[in-house]
């Protein structure tokens, strides 16, 4: 378990914003995920985390994570140059339940890194577009020069079949879009509670708030989605860190429908 | 079946294991306290101690029958070696491979039935999910396990109420009784494995047991169930517990904690580790360690930006959330067996089972 993986191969890497980068990894076989599972990423020497996969789950040759780099191993591996072997396991963890969502809106709610943990099910839904309704992806950050994927966001928002709303805690004298918190934004799109799915990542805070204001438009607790973390070192249930009350979140996470956290979350420092 | 064995008996007993090719792991004195370490023969077990144990209190002490295994249990367990307190998980030099143990599979001697249940509840943690660990189930094969019924309880014991002890019911291969009374100083065995039969069978000294012994080990056992010094209340701890999470006794316990660690270290099921990556100075060897870590750490909650359990409330809370009631969500089992080593070895004296009427007396 601990080391009979072999590695793989750092294709290429590309900068989304002043400290986030994606890599591109080559798996030595063609790899299976489900939107929402993380691998475990190793920096020669240095250390392991956990790295929520970022890119398109039909794509199996190339594996995609987008990596903050906020501590020595996640500085590490955004400097790796390419043709680097990297060591990974993986996929763990349970996924995003698209097929839930199926038949109902889907409204997707994703603050800063949070937006990458989420792409794979906003490529999965666009793939079966005509499986749901109204699909809408809410997502902020804290300056325009923290948005991630810009590209990618301004081909989606050209769509007819699908409603984006961008907004940055913090506006420059270039931009003209929302200003606000993330949770505001549901406020100001159309959408059927009752049939409703949430999926959303992104600083609890955010999170509490972002369910707040769905539960308050009739949106059911279990059909709200929430990706969480916690400390994590092995990723096999078994040292202990990422614990959040009964739950074990590389094992029954990251992601927990509201209605499994509402007692937990509520809580400071669970 | 039972059979009785005296003193000669009982080194025949652990050279017959010997035999076999186990390395002895049983109770010696050590540094002031009965810990596990490797023995050779009876001659190395803690003849004529026993020892005084309260909340934050552990004294040796002598007692005059001699008897082996007449303490209660010490601050170590089965765990320093199943999941020893640190260990490699993988080197990169030389290449692909793992540390590899002394080969010999372990026999441990004297271990009690809170002990076995601590195992059971390690061995659910450790093997029985998705992710198996490699390191704990080539410890765990093939060991043989000699259990001792308790013949006394310290003051910090509550295993019957944790529905743990004192009798050993399961997980072992020979259970004994040791009688210091009339008709001398000898050993009840009970076999709970074809493994332990052969092993009596290899033992000359090894006779059936008289109805007479067979009741004075009964009677023993009885005597240390009615001796226990504490009990957990009778409630449903993961109603009380996940009823009152904002509780005003948290903040009561947090005054007297010192979020030491102790508990954790010295619980028979703690479980958590921390993993660390090393090279050497030249970057060219890597490895990966692992080592216990405790919930009442900060970095055992750190993520980005800080850890989550800032507080000694939250961080005790935690704990003792996760002994009593999360972790039967987690592995379906209680995480408590009731050997009261985390009420002994707390500096503060914090005892858990206090902890629980407070909060069960106030709700």
């Amino acid at each position: 378990m601990w080391a009979d993986t072999e590695p793989w191969r750092l294709a290429a890497a590309r900068r989304e914003s002043a400290d986030t980068v994606t890599l591109g990894l080559e798996p030595p076989a063609p790899f299976v995920f489900d939107p929402g599972q993380f691998n475990m990423l190793y920096a020669a020497g240095i250390g392991e985390v956990p790295i929520s996969i970022s890119g398109d789950p039909g794509q199996r040759t190339r594996i995609l994570h987008t990596i903050r780099d906020v501590g020595a191993v996640t500085h590490a591996l955004c400097a790796t140059p390419p043709g680097t072997e990297i060591g990974v396991r993986g996929p763990y963890g349970s996924h995003w339940p698209l097929h839930t969502a199926e038949g109902g809106d889907l409204i997707i709610v994703a603050g800063g890194i949070g937006l990458p943990p989420l792409r794979p099910a906003i490529y999965q839904a666009l793939r079966h577009r005509d499986r749901y309704q109204r699909l809408v992806l809410l997502y902020g950050a804290r300056t325009p020069r923290d948005l991630l994927f810009t590209g990618e966001l301004a081909r989606w928002r050209g769509r007819f079949d699908l409603t984006v709303e961008v907004t940055v805690d913090v506006g420059d004298r270039d931009w003209r879009g929302n200003v606000g918190v993330v949770p505001d934004l549901i406020g100001r799109v159309t959408f059927e509670p009752g049939t409703a799915t949430a999926f959303m990542v992104g600083p609890e805070i955010m999170m509490r708030f972002t369910v707040r204001a769905l539960l308050e438009r009739g949106v059911p607790e279990d059909r709200v989605f929430l990706s969480m973390e916690r400390n994590m070192q092995c990723a096999a249930a078994l040292c202990g860190h990422c614990q959040l009350g009964p739950f074990l979140l590389c094992r029954d996470g990251p992601v927990l429908s509201y209605r499994q956290l509402a007692r937990w979350i509520s809580l400071r420092e669970i | 079946m039972r059979y009785v064995l005296d003193l000669g008996g009982l080194g025949q007993l652990l050279a017959a294991l010997r035999q076999r090719g186990f390395r002895l792991i049983g109770p010696v004195v050590a540094d002031g306290a009965i810990c596990y370490g490797e023995i050779t023969s009876a001659a190395d077990l803690p003849a004529g101690w026993t020892d005084e144990q309260d909340g934050g209190t552990y004294r040796l002490k002598r007692r005059d029958d001699g008897a082996l295994f007449g303490y209660n249990v010490g601050p170590q367990s089965p765990k320093k070696y199943l999941f020893p307190a640190s260990a490699t998980l993988w080197r990169s030099h030389p290449p692909g491979t793992a540390d590899t143990d002394d080969e010999k599979p372990f026999a441990f001697i004297g271990v009690r039935s809170c002990e076995l249940h601590a195992i059971a509840v390690q061995d659910r943690v450790f093997l029985g999910g998705q992710h198996p660990d490699p390191l704990y189930a080539a410890r765990r094969d093939g060991a043989f396990i000699v259990a001792v019924n308790c013949g006394q309880a310290a003051r910090t014991c509550f295993c019957v109420s944790m529905s743990a002890g004192p009798k050993a019911d399961a997980g072992f291969d020979l259970a004994l009784t040791e009688l210091t009374g009339e008709g001398g100083h000898r050993f009840l065995a009970e076999t709970g494995t074809p493994r332990g039969e052969e092993v009596i069978a290899d033992t000359p000294g090894a006779q059936p047991a008289s109805p007479r012994d067979a009741t004075a080990a009964d009677q023993i056992i009885e005597r240390t169930a009615a001796q226990m010094g504490r009990a957990m209340p009778a409630v449903d701890l993961r109603d009380l517990l996940y009823g009152n999470l904002e509780h005003p006794r948290w903040d009561d316990v947090a005054a007297r904690c010192l979020t030491c660690g102790n508990c954790t270290m010295a619980c028979p099921t703690c479980f958590c580790f921390s993993v660390e990556d090393v090279t050497d100075l030249a970057g060219r060897a890597a490895e990966r360690n692992r080592s216990w870590d405790s919930c009442f750490t900060l970095d055992h909650s750190y993520i980005h930006g800080g850890p989550v359990r800032t507080s000694a409330r939250s961080r005790y809370r935690q704990w003792m959330t996760h002994k009593l009631a999360t972790w039967t969500g987690q592995f379906g089992t209680s995480g408590c067996v009731g050997c009261g080593r985390c009420i002994t070895w707390c500096p503060a004296g914090i005892d858990i089972t206090e902890e629980v009427a407070a909060i069960a007396a106030d709700t």
